[in-house]
């Protein structure tokens, strides 16, 4: 039996400002784990992949990063992919920070 | 302190004017991200887990009030307003943009700053004791060396592509508070029938496989330094493996092909470039040596320092912990502590920089240091100036007394940052700092050095700590090894791991565990933690860490 | 095909005669004797990351081989002045390289012997 496919998101950072984004579904970047397209299907998720490397002009260190649905989108499965989504536990800066300033959306 | 001659600045513009350059030209789609990623690395920028990174420079740890200033300006201006200070004796941003480090090199150029080689697989910053030119117990003041170093290095045309990073430490003193055993090469200055030269270590580093250097050369004379250093780092250049990144440092080299092979080729390619030096770097170093004169020391009575001593309990127990005996007997030297409890190891805010270049300016003849224990130093103060250097580090948040013990710990960024890690590690450090005191034992304890890594490379040097703490992910799971008995300094040593891991919520209760079998233990409270751990072995404190009867703390 | 470049900028490949190749593994008491009165030596670089062939080079000169000495693969613009201080006299690139960072980023490093810390300290 072939081994099931953990979903993913595709994410990477941003080339210019660094920070984290995903991928949507339209296949615009968002610095919002909750926005990215959840990927089901392992040779849909690689293509996304090849579509991401092939835009090094906008984003940087693309990959595919364990993901499982959640009520307001896709969450992180791994407590790294947490930490992007969210920001350094020892102060309030990155993502956790942006969201109190409304700057979630790009 | 070393004034930039119009070779450096020259350079340093050059260099800042070329990664503007780089930057452009990998916006622009000339160079590839794995094509620009070496160059910007080079120039000490990281691409971490939130953000970029930009290591900077601050060569063998020694910087102006003035150059601190400029890094509090780029803290506010470019950055999240505080900065931290690494066990390279360097400072790292962690939130600059790539279209803005263009202009933050330019304003590090503005105070003879930069970012060049603390980074990728080149010579880095060389460091060295934080001490220096202060201490009582140094033969010579290691950083004119160290500044030789820095020069010959730089933009060194055969040394840039090394098989992996490559880290000098020199020390003055037989103490070793540069950990020069725990690096590529270390140096130390030693005298021999009155003539000052180097022994010189080579193949140590922690990391994945941890090694203590070994001798190659007892007694070096200083003016072959630079052709034997040479001769090291190309025989490496050649002889060190390319196809595995983690068998890649000196250390496996030297381990591989055996101390007597190595010395053997490095002696014969020293032989053969020996004699291609005319002997001008003499010149170069006695010009840079001038520059290191210690300041005209002031000469006021200690009286009003004695009067405070006496009246004043918290003045007191700051002395006791963050002074030490400096070479002029009016004189001392300052460790302010970036450690406070609760805070993260090694950080300080722009405003905190501002007040210790101040403090710098106006009683430690406009001098700092940054420790590689992640603290900064004001070498000379006058003990009549301590009692209104206290008051001001009060009124900052900077008057911890806490150096050496247990909440003085060295800690990575860890997962909170660094992309390269496995787990948090300053978390950890916060909670060990406020648990001990919350408890009142950190006292009782005494000095204790604890140091954390977040992942395997150990750039939180845990292996050599008298407690060391390894962060790792065990199956999507945080868990943290522990090691007992390393030590840095001339009685270097690398520590055992106790058994299994513990989880996140496991550490300080298992730290507890141990320190309390220490603190039943000992034979009288002058007897440090390592000092009874090397009279009693690894097995009570593991008996206290898994056995059955450990107690519940 | 491949670009020659030099301190002046891109040319087409002009030598005719023998060259002798050494690739980046050799060992260092073969490397000499291989040279030895070779018109020309060509240093293989396997990618721009590896820079053994700048220590190869640099020995090569100082073991007094005067000939031509080319370094051959991969290397970027940003790595000419490394190569021309080490002893090269040339850099031999491929075509998509040369396409990518074209002539004036090369020239950008022609002042290769402006800034050199290493040469000041040797003397």
């Amino acid at each position: 039996m072939a081994r099931k496919f953990t979903p993913k998101v595709l994410t990477a950072n941003d080339l210019r400002l660094g920070d984290v984004v995903y991928m949507t579904a339209s296949g615009d970047w968002t610095r919002c784990h909750a926005e990215a397209e959840l990927l089901e299907d392992e040779a849909d998720a690689e293509l996304r992949l090849l579509k991401a490397h092939g835009q090094s002009g906008i984003v940087v260190g693309a990959y595919l990063a364990d993901a499982k649905a959640g009520p307001d989108g896709p969450e992180p499965v791994h407590f790294r992919e947490a930490f992007r989504s969210r920001g350094p536990s020892n102060y309030d800066l990155g993502k956790q920070a942006d969201s109190k300033r409304g700057t979630a959306h790009v | 302190m070393y004034e930039y001659s119009d070779f450096d600045e020259a350079f340093v513009r050059a260099r800042a004017a070329q990664f503007r350059q780089q930057v452009e030209r990998r916006l622009d789609g000339s160079l590839t991200e794995e094509e620009f990623r070496p160059l910007r690395l080079m120039n000490g920028l990281y691409l971490q887990l939130h953000a970029y990174m930009l290591r900077i420079a601050i060569p063998y740890g020694t910087l102006s009030a003035g150059q601190m200033r400029q890094l509090a300006m780029i803290a506010e201006r470019w950055d999240e307003g505080y900065g931290h200070f690494t066990t390279r004796q360097n400072i790292q941003f962690n939130w600059p943009k790539l279209v803005d480090v263009p202009d933050i090199i330019d304003a590090l150029a503005d105070v003879q700053m930069h970012a060049i080689q603390t980074s990728g697989n080149t010579i880095r910053n060389t460091t060295t004791d934080v001490f220096a030119g202060a201490a009582a117990d140094e033969i010579a003041d290691p950083r004119p060396i160290a500044e030789l170093i820095r020069e010959w290095s730089t933009d060194h045309a055969e040394f840039q592509f090394l098989p992996r990073k490559f880290k000098i430490a020199i020390t003055g003193t037989e103490a070793d508070r540069a950990v020069i055993r725990a690096h590529d090469i270390g140096l130390q200055l030693v005298e021999k029938d009155g003539e000052i030269g180097l022994k010189v270590l080579v193949g140590g580093g922690l990391g994945r496989t941890p090694m203590l250097g070994q001798v190659i050369r007892d007694f070096l004379p200083v003016a072959d330094l630079l052709p034997y250093l040479e001769a090291v780092i190309s025989t490496y250049n050649l002889m060190g493996r390319r196809d595995n990144k983690y068998k890649a440092r000196i250390k496996i080299t030297v381990f591989e092909n055996g101390l007597d092979a190595f010395k053997a080729a490095v002696e014969e390619e020293f032989a053969r470039i020996r004699p291609t030096f005319s002997g001008v770097d003499q010149e170069i170093l006695r010009v840079i040596a001038a520059q290191f004169a210690p300041p005209a020391f002031k000469n006021d009575p200690v009286d009003s320092y004695e009067a405070a001593l006496s009246v004043d309990p918290v003045f007191r127990r700051w002395v006791a912990r963050n002074i030490t005996a400096h070479k002029v007997e009016n004189h001392a030297i300052v460790t302010i502590s970036l450690k406070e409890h609760g805070k993260t190891p090694g950080d300080a805010t722009a405003d905190q920089m501002r007040v210790m270049a101040d403090l710098a300016d106006r009683y430690g003849y406009g001098e700092l240091r940054i420790s590689h224990e992640q603290n900064v130093v004001l070498p000379h103060v006058a003990k009549a100036d301590l009692p209104a250097v206290h008051a001001e580090l009060l009124r900052a948040g900077l008057a911890t007394a806490n150096v050496g013990l247990l909440s003085d710990m060295i800690c990575c960024p860890g997962m909170d940052y660094c992309a390269l890690a496995t787990a948090r590690s300053i978390p950890v450090a916060e909670n060990l700092a406020t648990h001990f005191r919350d408890i009142g034992l950190e006292d009782e304890i005494g000095n204790l050095k604890i140091k954390i890594s977040g992942c395997i490379n150990a750039c939180g040097h845990h292996h050599i700590g008298h407690i060391g703490i390894l962060g790792l992910d065990r199956a999507g799971v945080e868990n943290y090894q522990i090691t007992l008995g390393g030590d840095a300094g001339p009685q270097a040593a690398i520590g055992d791991k106790t058994g299994p891991g513990f989880a996140y919520d496991e550490v300080v209760p298992a730290i507890e565990r141990i320190l309390r079998a220490y603190l039943a233990l000992r034979e009288s409270p002058a007897e440090t933690f390592i000092d009874a751990f090397r009279r009693l072995g690894a097995a009570p404190f593991k008996e206290a860490l898994y056995g059955e009867n450990r107690d519940a703390a | 095909m491949s670009v020659i470049v030099r301190d002046d900028g891109f040319h087409a490949e002009d030598f005719a005669g023998t060259a002798v190749e050494i690739a980046s593994d050799i060992k260092s008491d073969e490397l000499v004797q291989l040279a030895s009165g070779a018109d020309m030596v060509r240093i293989l670089f396997p990618s721009f990351s590896d820079g053994r062939g700048f220590t190869l080079a640099r020995r090569l000169r100082d073991a007094g081989y005067a000939g031509r000495l080319r370094a051959v693969g991969p290397v970027i613009a940003d790595q000419y002045a490394m190569a021309r201080r080490s002893g090269f006299d040339e850099v031999e690139i491929p075509d998509d390289l040369a396409a990518r960072q074209p002539e004036e980023q090369w020239k950008f490093r022609a002042d290769w012997r402006a800034h050199d810390y290493r040469a000041r300290m040797k003397g």
